[in-house]
């Protein structure tokens, strides 16, 4: 067990005058992966893009306490926004492939950043990373938008993966998937595992007893729970966790 | 029904029918009459020397009838609009979707279309009281009718068109897509020019060639401020004339019904008729093409 990579003090995130996440204090530790659930609006998406500065982009959202990457709050005044999306990395609800070539989408981020690297052997790890070679090494040049959902959500894995971040934040990454599709990209989580910090939303909590080391409940905006996902599903300490893993509410 | 309301029915079918074929009637009657007097002059002046001919002097003596000096100043106005249009649509676009709030794009939008709304003829004298005396501080050596200040009012006419064309279509780029390229440390600028411009590219392509059909088409504004001076020159700070003027020109004088003098309005009306045809066509083309595909 190692000390948290990433984590939240005191987290408050409000869009204009309701509060999406109360006064939450969490910790992700570096290679393991972490479920964040609770039914819909329950502040779990916010917590994740407040995780990135992704919020930054909503009107109106103001975030109170810190987020701690490395120690560094980052949303300190000397923070670059940029700078931490490089090195938190994300994966969005719906497949998002830019309506480039395959080899395109990877180099992309790699290359605006200014980063020094060989492209094909870029293109090539990478795409091993997201368990996607095989499937595309013949037509690299095509366009993303030509591959299916599933392959479409594993080539933003590896647009991610190709920036070598430290945390992957993962929001409802198989919603809009096909259950075989799902299964490759849990089986690609699990294998992701060993490299990254990986928190991962979803609402579909078979999933989060699949994939993850340590569980988060949320409910309301407030963080009912939190510990590994073993316990959670098998013997939660809170009623209300309970109530939601065994399908009372939610 | 009634008889009465069957009827009443059946009558305003008929009538909207009869509507439809107005549209089509004005529409062949105006490529027949094209043709009809196209052909009269096409029996007295070659094709090739109408098409490829670098004098136009149909009015003076000695006659010739190469219609290449009005293409040039036609184009000269639409290269010079277009040039101007384009950046300044682009930009005018890109802060009303990345930047503006909805207060500030609820203001800038009706200033737009009051733009677009000015009668082309109070361009055409802005054009010649206030752009090029500006010019004129600039260039001393600028004509008083000239290319540039034509371009210019041009430029501004078709500004709106092509602003609200790409507006509409940076606002079809999903917000995903921005979200994606910001997640991965990309900033605002490379957000913009390599994401959500490629991704809207077949729109931001039909408003330019929407934009080029009007700019070839205007003719109040660039007869008065672009002069009628027929002559091939990349010079815009000269006195030139485009083929809309110079059917002004034609049709306003006192030039006999019949004569070839007379003809040369029509060879030159199905000129232009089948030039911004072929915009239209090229405009179909592209809007017909899917939305985004990989660059």
């Amino acid at each position: 067990m190692s000390d948290p990579i990433l984590g939240v003090k005191n987290l408050s995130v409000y869009y204009g005058e309701s509060q999406a996440v109360k006064h939450v204090n969490l910790g992700f530790k570096d290679k393991s992966v972490t479920a964040v659930i609770g039914p819909s609006g329950c502040g779990k998406s916010t917590l994740l893009r407040a995780l990135n500065r992704m919020n930054d982009f909503i009107p109106n959202v103001r975030i109170e306490g810190e987020v701690k990457y490395r120690n560094q709050n980052i949303y300190g005044k000397s923070m670059d926004p940029a700078e931490v999306r490089r090195r938190i990395g994300m994966v969005f609800q719906k497949p998002n492939p830019f309506p480039k070539t395959i080899y395109k989408n990877i180099i992309w981020g790699p290359k605006i950043n200014g980063y020094k690297f060989d492209p094909d052997e870029l293109v090539e790890k990478s795409l091993k990373g997201a368990a996607l070679w095989k499937e595309v090494k013949d037509r690299l040049h095509d366009s993303a938008l030509a591959l299916s959902g599933g392959q479409q959500q594993r080539l933003c894995i590896a647009r991610a993966i190709a920036m070598s971040p430290e945390v992957i934040l993962m929001d409802e990454p198989c919603s809009a998937l096909d259950p075989k599709s799902t299964l490759s990209i849990e089986e690609l989580i699990g294998e992701m595992r060993k490299n990254y910090c990986i928190v991962i939303v979803t609402h579909n909590m078979q999933q989060a007893g699949r994939v993850s080391d340590d569980t988060a409940f949320f409910y309301n905006g407030d963080l009912i729970e939190f510990g590994a996902t073993k316990k959670i599903f098998t013997n939660p300490d809170n009623s209300q966790t309970e109530d939601y893993i065994t399908g009372r509410f939610g | 029904m009634t008889p009465l309301s069957k009827a009443l029915d059946q009558g305003f079918k008929y009538l909207l029918l009869a509507l439809v074929l107005i549209t089509l009637i004005v529409t062949v009657s105006v490529i027949v009459l094209l043709t009809k007097e196209s052909s009269g002059f096409f029996s007295q002046v070659p094709l090739g020397e109408f098409l490829f001919g670098k004098e136009w002097t149909p009015l003076l003596e000695p006659k010739s009838f190469g219609v290449l000096p009005l293409v040039n100043g036609t184009f000269m106005i639409v290269f010079g609009a277009i040039g101007m249009a384009l950046p300044a649509g682009l930009f005018v676009a890109t802060y009303l979707n990345e930047y503006a709030t909805d207060r500030t794009r609820s203001y800038i939008k009706p200033a737009l279309e009051v733009l677009a709304g000015i009668p082309t003829v109070v361009y055409g004298f802005f054009a010649l009281t206030f752009v090029t005396p500006i010019l004129k501080t600039m260039f001393p050596e600028i004509q008083i009718f000239n290319a540039a200040s034509g371009a210019i009012v041009v430029a501004i006419m078709v500004l709106p068109m092509i602003a609200s064309l790409v507006d509409d279509g940076f606002r079809s780029v999903p917000r995903a897509l921005r979200e994606g390229a910001y997640g991965l440390g990309a900033n605002s600028v490379e957000v913009i020019t390599q994401v959500v411009i490629p991704a809207a590219g077949t729109r931001i392509t039909a408003a330019v060639v929407l934009a080029i059909s009007r700019a070839i088409g205007e003719t109040m504004a660039v007869t008065l401020a672009a002069g009628a001076t027929p002559k091939i020159t990349a010079n815009p700070l000269e006195s030139i004339q485009t083929m809309t003027a110079y059917i002004v020109q034609v049709t306003s004088g006192d030039v006999q019904a019949g004569g070839i003098e007379y003809q040369t309005v029509y060879v030159v009306g199905a000129l232009l008729f089948v030039i911004t045809f072929m915009m239209n066509v090229i405009g179909n083309i592209v809007l017909s093409k899917p939305v985004m595909e990989a660059r």
